[in-house]
């Protein structure tokens, strides 16, 4: 055992309640003694539960071990508590970029960028994304992963099942669709302005409580509870249902798409971003 | 602005709709009520209040996503249907609509009201 190891371990057994865990953790992860590392970790997150350092170190260590959907979890679990944290935004890009969705991992680099406009490697993971996927889409062949580079995790093995952190992932039309939890956060996918901006998270914050909303609505009106929710814009035309109690999708498609064929591809979102909450959760 | 009498007038036609149990104008800001054409039993503060409030905020949504504000909203529900139409001035045409009622017909009358209640 290292000499800084040892004093930390010493450290955290004299003070079980201090956050001695993450710096042992870290030196654990960093001499690959992973299976060690999460153990601290975990024990560590036992304690502080709503400390977003934690659960990115977690989904770091979970990362060098290949389990993928495990550290997606941590990183969400992280970004829950601190939204803007870059590490895991860019933790979670590398998950979307290693799955082939490109356009989630985009999303989650330029939220990092927002983040923090100065940091370099961001930018540079951005540029590195977009041409990666713009060759990719050029290539008939099965594309090679990409280069994890611009990302600080180590590069887990290649991922062969479907993405399990994107609901919509192998639905036929799976764009311009977004699930939001009853505070108005994104859950998943991704919606695009027509000048192509994302503007998922804006929209997610404007529907927090909608259901709530059409719920007393609907029942002070005697007419029982509500199912959808379509809005005919110029421009636009937008279909809200709700997967669960707890959750709002919603879909956008072109007006030349009749409402009813954009209520059925909300239809059939719900359902595959139920059985993902089921999965998730 | 339009008057009252033409008001009600565009809201008593979309009340003759199959199906329609009320219809209603009302501010999108504060769920005043400036005219409406109720069946007995359909609470129209509460529609006021309810839909302008959703009405408004479907209208951020859409704008959020960069989209032009909604002309036409349905809430759909197990028994029936709320159907809010945007109007200049800050108004919202709203009606309460059963199962089984002409949607597409209340649609059409309600937009065209909406149109003419500049």
């Amino acid at each position: 055992m290292s000499d800084d190891i040892r004093t930390l371990t010493t450290r955290l057994a004299e003070e079980p309640t201090s956050l001695a865990f993450l710096e042992l953790a870290e030196a654990l992860r960093h001499r690959g003694q992973l299976d060690a590392a999460r153990k601290v970790a975990r024990g560590g997150l036992s304690r502080y539960p709503g400390l977003a350092d934690a659960h990115d170190l977690l989904a770091r260590i979970l990362s060098d071990q290949g389990d993928l959907a495990g550290a997606f979890d941590a990183w969400a679990d992280a970004l829950r508590l601190d939204p803007m944290r870059t590490g895991s935004l860019k933790g979670i890009a590398f998950l979307y970029f290693r799955a082939g969705d490109a356009v989630a991992a985009i999303d989650h680099l330029q939220r990092a960028a927002e983040a923090d406009p100065d940091d370099e490697s961001i930018a540079q993971a951005l540029a590195r994304v977009r041409r990666e996927s713009r060759a990719m889409a050029h290539r008939t062949a099965p594309a090679p992963a990409p280069d994890p580079e611009p990302v600080t995790v180590a590069e887990p093995p290649p991922v062969e099942q479907p993405d399990p952190s994107s609901p919509f992932a192998e639905l036929e039309g799976g764009h311009a669709l977004v699930l939001v939890d009853a505070n108005g956060l994104r859950l998943a996918g991704s919606l695009p302005a027509p000048d192509g901006d994302e503007t998922g998270d804006r929209v997610a914050a404007q529907l927090a409580g909608v259901s709530r909303e059409a719920a007393r609505a609907t029942r002070l009106l005697g007419l029982g509870t509500w199912q959808s929710i379509t809005v005919e814009s110029p421009d636009a035309h937008f279909v809200l249902v709700r997967p669960t109690g707890e959750t709002v999708l919603l879909a956008a498609r072109e007006p030349s798409l009749p409402m009813a064929r954009v209520a059925l591809v909300a239809e059939r979102a719900a359902r595959a971003a139920k059985s993902w909450l089921e999965r998730v959760q | 602005m339009t008057d009252a009498q033409t008001v009600l007038d565009r809201v008593t036609r979309v009340t003759r709709v199959p199906g329609v149990r009320g219809a209603l104008v009302a501010s999108a800001l504060d769920g005043l009520v400036v005219a409406e054409q109720l069946m007995d039993g359909v609470d129209g503060r509460a529609a006021a209040a309810l839909a302008g409030s959703l009405v408004g905020r479907l209208v951020r949504t859409a704008e959020g996503a960069g989209r032009q504000a909604p002309a036409f909203v349905q809430l759909r529900a197990e028994r029936g249907s709320i159907l809010a139409a945007p109007c200049p001035d800050d108004l919202v045409l709203i009606a309460v609509v059963g199962p089984d009622a002409n949607v597409g017909l209340a649609r059409l009358e309600m937009l065209d009201a909406a149109s003419r209640l500049a």
